[in-house]
């Protein structure tokens, strides 16, 4: 089987998570018996194509066009379906990032195929290759296969495998550089800089102990008892996407795939079910503390430690036994 | 603007969730809502005719029970719904979902069509994107902010870690909403009347059938994911959790 990893770059940088999709495409390689092959996408990228050539591939494709850089989905799928079809790879790999999930189902659907999303491993069932995805926002998984022809579409959640795995090779892949061109009428949108938002007036990269609130907290007014916590804790106040989409906490206090992401010494998690865009930003932390009334809660399968039960119970008599403790220690 | 919002019903945030007997889906005996991404799409739609007039249709695929999402929405103000109704639709990967949407609105033409940026159940992130290929419109995702511009729209995408752009892109455009693009309206209770006198027009699998093929990828076995990691488990009355709590703040984690 041909195997071919499509690395990411993005803004002049190589997306660090490109290492963990050869990391993956390696293994499913070895295991399969089939060749790796890599392809980076845009405008001079052949950069790129070398440092990744370090790595064990059969080969190492820089996909170059002017037209590609920004990008704009239109341009990506134009250039890799045409390279695709000519090279005819039997599964494509790529991480499952926002650029990704951007063009890879117009990409799959312009193939004639489909792609198997945000996977975080797979199997062998005999000569059947099934995916593992999560499902209901993390509380199932699913193993999934492909039932058409190829060529088949892959996308893997970011931490799904390890990047320092990635296997160096005896000697540097060769390099390709395809050319494409991108007619004129083919890209449509027309980006504009990437930015952000004004300066964030809190910084949580930096904090010890953080007590983070989700949607179990119910309601606006009762954010005062995570915030007691919080403060009998020594500790800041940060909170899952929802809340801040509520208007209930400023935007600079999410922690996620979309906010902040943080490695305090403790990280407790009051009301927040533990979805993977969450997890992404806290996982670092050093202990993990959840509590949830689900004990099926996804945020229980990082939990160090967990609490299962209604927060509204639990909170009140913890502030206490914090402001015990802290007197006693003075 | 002529909109089309889909919106897709799931099963409740904190519904607990049951295998059926195969082990390859859900028992449907759960409570649903509207997958919330797909409420903000269509209160970002109500809010873009607000402002420039037109028409708010609300699609969903699925059995009778998703009748209700549509009901929600021409309750807030969408001014016809469309119905894809058949238990079948539960089991359709995001490629047949896209066919069979692009299937029932052959005959109509749509300035912008709107998606979640993801379901909550299955989390393709896919059936709006193959939905704009089908229909060989452009279309940008995790979408922010819309504005009408003169040659079309521009629209915000939001990029991770904290990150955004904006696009420039003509109409007709598919666009994947993301949660807390705007707040949430409620369905008054006049909308709630009027809802029942606005057009639902069903369609039925067979209407659909000749644009549709095998799911070309398939749930060979759903299941409770195991836990890697050694989870201690606090338990006892809640001065008691509270009590092991603080203990083990003080000598484990040492933050007190
Ligand atoms: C592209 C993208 C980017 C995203 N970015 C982010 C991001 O940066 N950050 C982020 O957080 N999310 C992000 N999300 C959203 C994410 O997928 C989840 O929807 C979100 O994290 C859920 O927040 P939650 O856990 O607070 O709410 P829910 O999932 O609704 O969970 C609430 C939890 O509270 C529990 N609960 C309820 N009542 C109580 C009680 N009385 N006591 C104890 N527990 C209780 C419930 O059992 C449940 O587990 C993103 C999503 C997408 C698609
Ligand atoms: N059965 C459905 N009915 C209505 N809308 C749907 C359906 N399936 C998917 N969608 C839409 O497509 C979006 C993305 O879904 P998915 O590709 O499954 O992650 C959802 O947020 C909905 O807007």
């Amino acid at each position: 089987m041909k195997i071919l990893v499509v690395v990411e770059q993005r803004e002049g940088k190589l997306n660090r998570v490109s290492w963990e999709t050869i990391a993956a495409g390696q293994a499913l390689a070895a295991d399969t018996g089939g060749t790796l092959e890599a392809a980076v996408v845009g405008a001079g990228v052949s950069g790129y194509a070398a440092e990744i050539a370090a790595k064990k591939l059969a080969k190492v494709y820089a996909i170059e066009s002017a037209g590609l850089e920004p990008y704009t989905p239109d341009a990506f799928v134009h250039a890799l379906k045409g390279f695709i079809a000519t090279n005819q790879p039997a599964l494509v790999m790529m991480p499952h990032t926002y650029q990704v999930r951007d063009f890879v189902p117009k990409l799959a659907t312009a193939a004639g195929s489909t792609c198997i999303s945000d996977c975080i491993g797979y199997k062998k069932d005999g000569d059947k290759l099934l995916f593992t995805r999560q499902m209901f926002q993390g509380k199932l998984a699913a193993d999934v296969s492909f039932t058409g022809a190829g060529p088949w579409f892959v996308t893997f959640q970011n931490g799904a495998f390890r990047g320092d795995k990635a296997e160096a090779g005896a000697a540097a892949a060769p390099v390709e550089v395809v050319n494409v061109e991108i007619p004129a009428g083919v890209v449509r949108n027309q980006p504009h800089e990437v930015f952000k938002e004004a300066k964030q007036a809190v910084d949580l990269t930096q904090a010890e102990i953080i007590v983070a609130v989700g949607r179990g907290i119910k309601e606006e007014k009762n954010i005062a008892i995570a915030k007691a916590l919080a403060e009998a804790l020594g500790g800041d106040l940060a909170a899952s996407r929802p809340i801040c989409d509520n208007g209930w906490l400023p935007m600079d206090r999410q922690i996620g795939s979309s906010g902040q992401t943080v490695a305090p010494k403790l990280y407790l998690a009051l009301g927040i079910s533990g979805a993977i865009q969450h997890i992404v930003g806290m996982k670092g932390a050093r202990t993990i503390i959840a509590v949830n009334k689900d004990a099926e809660a996804p945020i229980f399968e990082i939990a160090d430690y967990a609490v299962v039960g209604n927060l509204f119970d639990i909170v009140p008599p913890l502030i206490e036994e914090v402001k015990k403790a802290k007197a006693a220690n003075s | 603007m002529k909109i089309l919002v889909c919106i897709k019903q799931v099963p409740q945030k904190d519904a607990p969730l049951k295998l059926n007997e195969t082990g390859t889906w859900i028992r449907e005996d759960v409570s649903y809502e509207i997958n919330e991404p797909d409420a903000y799409a269509l209160e970002e739609a109500l809010r873009q005719k607000e402002k420039h007039g037109g028409e708010v249709v609300a699609i969903t695929s699925g059995p009778a029970r998703s009748q209700q999402v549509l009901r929600e929405a021409l309750a807030k103000g969408a001014d016809r719904a469309i119905h894809l109704e058949d238990n079948a639709f539960v089991g359709f990967d995001a490629y047949n979902t896209a066919r069979a949407f692009a299937a029932a609105i052959k005959d109509e033409q749509f300035d912008l069509i709107f998606t979640g940026l993801q379901s909550d159940d299955y989390g393709y992130a896919q059936t709006g994107v193959i939905l704009a290929e089908l229909l060989g419109h452009p279309h940008a995702t995790i979408i922010m902010q819309i504005e009408k511009s003169d040659s079309g729209i521009r629209v915000k995408r939001e990029l991770e870690a904290g990150y955004f752009q904006f696009v420039d892109m003509p109409l007709p455009a598919v666009l994947t909403i993301q949660s807390g693009i705007s707040k949430l309206r409620y369905a008054t209770l006049i909308g709630i009347k009027q809802a029942k006198n606005k057009p639902l027009r069903k369609v039925a699998l067979a209407e659909v059938q000749s644009a549709l093929s095998d799911n070309l990828q398939k749930i060979e076995r759903l299941y409770v994911p195991q836990k890697t990691k050694k989870t201690e488990i606090i338990d006892g009355s809640p001065n008691e959790i509270a009590k092991k709590l603080v203990e083990r703040l003080r000598n484990e984690v040492r933050v007190l």
